[in-house]
């Protein structure tokens, strides 16, 4: 966007509008196959994008999809995400305050405002820059376009109805810029549209020469207040959009630091001044980046996460304890920041009562101790997955969510992955069970056996698995011990298998 | 010199103040030392000092060989001894594994379902006894259970005082080495240490697997002698059972010398 005044006018701004939306990014259509995107108006569905392709085929948005269809056959639609949009936009939007300009903000669900006062220059002018921020927009899979003049809304006008994606308009430069343009470029309502067609206005430089006064009585002063606007004869503010700071901690030393002793009372220092930025915010720790500067210029970093947010900050200080001793302080490290990088909205958290002179304690503190350890992913729970083979019943899963169980079927204590195969098996009836097996070398011979229990190849997952079938048996040995044998295939089902045997499992 | 207090008491009394002596100064005095957890089987609870498994301390077990079987019934003994802790106390158990560890179906069907344990995966025996240390010095687990393959007698010795001071229970699986023999043949500070091994199990009438049968043998515990039995698998609730039939014999300790002769 644009305000600033140089010699008292209005000085150059920026916008850009989005042709595309984001739903671009997930379905890129190759071969030049038009896209649209759909939403239900009223009782009627329109298209809410197109893309170039489209576009370039004679759609628009607010078509009928149904005519759109008719016109383009092989289109693709896509369900409209008007709120995945403008999450898009308001990232885009912190990220331009972050990178660009102080003063950003989204325009409208398509655009963008960016207010270069005093930044140009600092990306080598403002040519230079929209071309910077055009390339960056392509890098994303943006389709923008920009435009850059004294008011909002010419610049506003300059960037959707403009020729080029680039358009720079000349300082004062407004009221030629925009006299060719349609009357729908001022952002005015339809009806007052309908009624200055019905004069026969049909461009800004010909409402322009009209005199102000029959123009005030016929149409309001929206009207002039719009064209004011565009020839920047009347200010526009903004509300600027503030990124989201994460609540960080920085500390600096007078004398560099090394012990491992005094990085843990600078880090407890740290943390005695962090929790009650998070109490004032509302706000729970889930991920905690430390970074300490040293002595020669180097950057020591060290995260850690925890399984629930939390501001307890004698845990986080515990969890972050056992990094000190991986940190290299060389000559000493003069300042220590603490960064919570993930955070999650936490409410008041109740004061554990002391009555019973203990604390109770929270699963989640252990986990965060061991995963500190061992990493987060070596802690888990075994949950049940729905499916029939045994090697796939069973999936790791976040240890504090609850977990599925099994059917009660009897299965082994010891699975073997992947089966071992079986030799010189004897067994009374080709589909029985085994009565003699020998397996890692050694001959058993079996007193007591169980089964089938018949398991089916998961079509669905893998085309050679749809004939499949194993056969399981339990099968005790004559010294007590158990096992669990299949057989790959039926004898009568020809395809089913090759009728081999495999240990799958070890009972007790 | 006699003091002038009346008789001197009588020997058995002697010596049973002794022992409590003895008892209190094993126990430190630490007030968690009480609780007992029996097995619910009045001939294993008798023999067992204080009638069940004290639930602030470590024990052991082991496979009676390295036959996979006695491996699967020693991980699986330990199993249910955590469900039963778990249900006890309604508490969590923690696993802590080194390799691919047990099958999670075969353990649920000992009663350690996969909402009473979660699982560590750990890279080496160091490893392991620091995250067991880790669990048990939190104190809101009901039990911890870790399988190792070697530890010296001083990290042995502070899980046992971890699990002493924090009133929760350690179960260590001692896995047999490709050398080295009998895993429960180096000295350990557990209170009991179990041996476990696979039995043929009662013929059925009729064509099928009966329920698996243990040879359990308490080789060590603190405060009694040793003993064995001839149990049953754990049910779906992770408790043992003593076979069906032997119930009324007159002497258990001969019938389980002649099982193992």
């Amino acid at each position: 966007m644009l305000v600033a005044a140089r010699g008292g006018g209005w000085r150059p701004g920026a916008r850009w509008a989005r042709a595309a939306p984001p739903s671009s990014l997930v379905v890129r259509p190759n071969g030049g196959a038009a896209l649209v995107t759909a939403l239900k108006d009223g009782n009627r569905i329109v298209l809410a994008a197109a893309s170039a392709q489209a576009r370039a085929l004679g759609l628009a948005p607010g078509m009928p999809l149904a005519q759109a269809r008719i016109l383009v056959p092989g289109l693709i639609v896509r369900d409209a995400d008007l709120e995945g949009d403008a999450a898009w936009l308001t990232r885009l939007a912190c990220f331009a305050a972050r990178r660009w300009t102080p003063r950003a903000a989204p325009s409208g669900p398509d655009g963008l405002w960016l207010d270069l006062t005093g930044v140009a220059h600092l990306f080598g002018g403002e040519e230079r820059m929209c071309a910077r921020i055009l390339a960056f927009c392509r890098r994303l899979g943006f389709d923008a376009r920009i435009a850059i003049a004294g008011s909002p809304g010419a610049a506003h006008a300059l960037a959707r109805h403009g020729e080029a994606p680039l358009t720079l308009c000349p300082e004062h430069g407004e009221r030629d810029a925009l006299a060719s343009f349609p009357l729908s470029a001022l952002r005015l309502d339809i009806h007052i549209l309908d009624a200055a067609r019905r004069l026969g206005v049909e461009t800004i430089g010909a409402l322009a020469a009209m005199p102000r006064g029959p123009l005030q009585r016929r149409f309001g002063s929206a009207l002039l207040t719009r064209l004011d606007q565009a020839f920047g004869r009347v200010g526009e503010p903004f509300d600027p959009i503030i990124p989201e700071e994460p609540p960080a901690i920085l500390l600096r030393f007078l004398e560099p630091i090394a012990t491992p002793e005094a990085i843990e009372e600078a880090l407890g220092e740290g943390m005695r001044r962090l929790v009650p930025l998070l109490e004032e915010a509302g706000l729970g720790v889930r991920r905690l980046d430390l970074a300490c500067e040293r002595v020669d210029g180097e950057t020591q970093r060290a995260t850690i996460g925890t399984a629930r947010a939390t501001r307890d900050g004698a845990h986080l200080l515990r969890l972050m304890a056992a990094r000190i001793e991986r940190l290299e302080p060389g000559f000493g490290l003069e300042s220590l920041r603490l960064v919570a990088a993930r955070v999650e909205p936490l409410d008041a958290q109740p004061i554990d009562g002391g009555l019973a002179g203990r604390k109770a304690s929270d699963l989640a503190d252990l986990i965060d101790c061991l995963a500190v350890r061992l990493g987060r992913r070596r802690v888990f729970r075994f949950s049940a997955i729905e499916s029939d083979l045994p090697e796939r019943s069973v999936a790791r899963a976040d240890p504090l969510l609850p977990a599925a169980g099994w059917p009660g079927w009897p299965r082994p204590v010891c699975l073997l992955s992947p089966p071992e195969p079986v030799s010189f098996v004897m067994a009374e009836h080709p589909d029985g069970a085994p009565v003699r097996f020998t397996w890692r070398g050694r001959a058993y011979k079996v007193a007591a056996g169980d089964g089938p229990e018949r398991v089916h190849g998961e079509w669905w997952r893998r085309a050679d698995e749809r004939a499949a079938i194993r056969d399981y048996f339990q099968l005790e040995s004559e010294d007590g011990q158990r096992f669990w044998l299949f057989r790959r295939g039926d004898p009568d089902l020809p395809g089913s298998g090759d009728l081999t045997w495999h240990m799958h499992g070890i009972f007790a | 010199m006699i003091p002038s207090r009346t008789l001197p008491p009588a020997p058995a009394a002697a010596l049973a103040a002794l022992r409590a002596a003895v008892r209190a100064i094993e126990q430190s005095g630490r007030a968690t030392a009480g609780r007992m957890v029996p097995f619910g089987i009045a001939e294993v609870d008798d023999r067992l000092a204080g009638g069940g498994l004290a639930a602030s301390a470590l024990h052991e077990a082991a496979a009676a060989s390295d036959a996979p079987g006695d491996a699967a019934a020693a991980a699986l003994f330990l199993a249910a001894l955590a469900a039963r802790f778990s249900r006890e106390s309604g508490g969590q158990a923690l696993w802590a594994l080194t390799g691919p560890g047990p099958f999670a179906p075969g353990l649920a069907g000992a009663g350690l379902t996969p909402d009473r344990v979660f699982y560590a995966a750990c890279r080496d025996d160091a490893e392991t006894l620091a995250v067991m240390e880790d669990g048990l010095r939190h104190g809101g687990l009901a039990a911890v259970a870790g399988e190792i393959s070697r530890a010296d007698m001083a990290s042995v010795r502070r899980l046992q005082l971890a699990a002493e001071e924090n009133g929760t229970t350690a179960f260590l699986l001692r896995r047999w080495r490709r050398q080295g023999g009998d895993p429960l043949g180096v000295p350990s500070s557990a209170v009991t240490r179990w041996r476990i091994g696979c039995a043929p199990s009662a013929a059925l009438p009729y064509a099928g697997v009966g329920r698996a049968r243990w040879q359990v043998d308490l080789v060590r515990q603190r405060g009694g002698p040793p003993h064995q039995w001839l149990l049953e698998a754990p049910d779906g609730e992770g408790r043992l059972a003593l076979p069906a039939g032997s119930r009324d014999r007159a002497d258990p300790a001969g019938r389980a010398d002649r099982i193992a002769a």
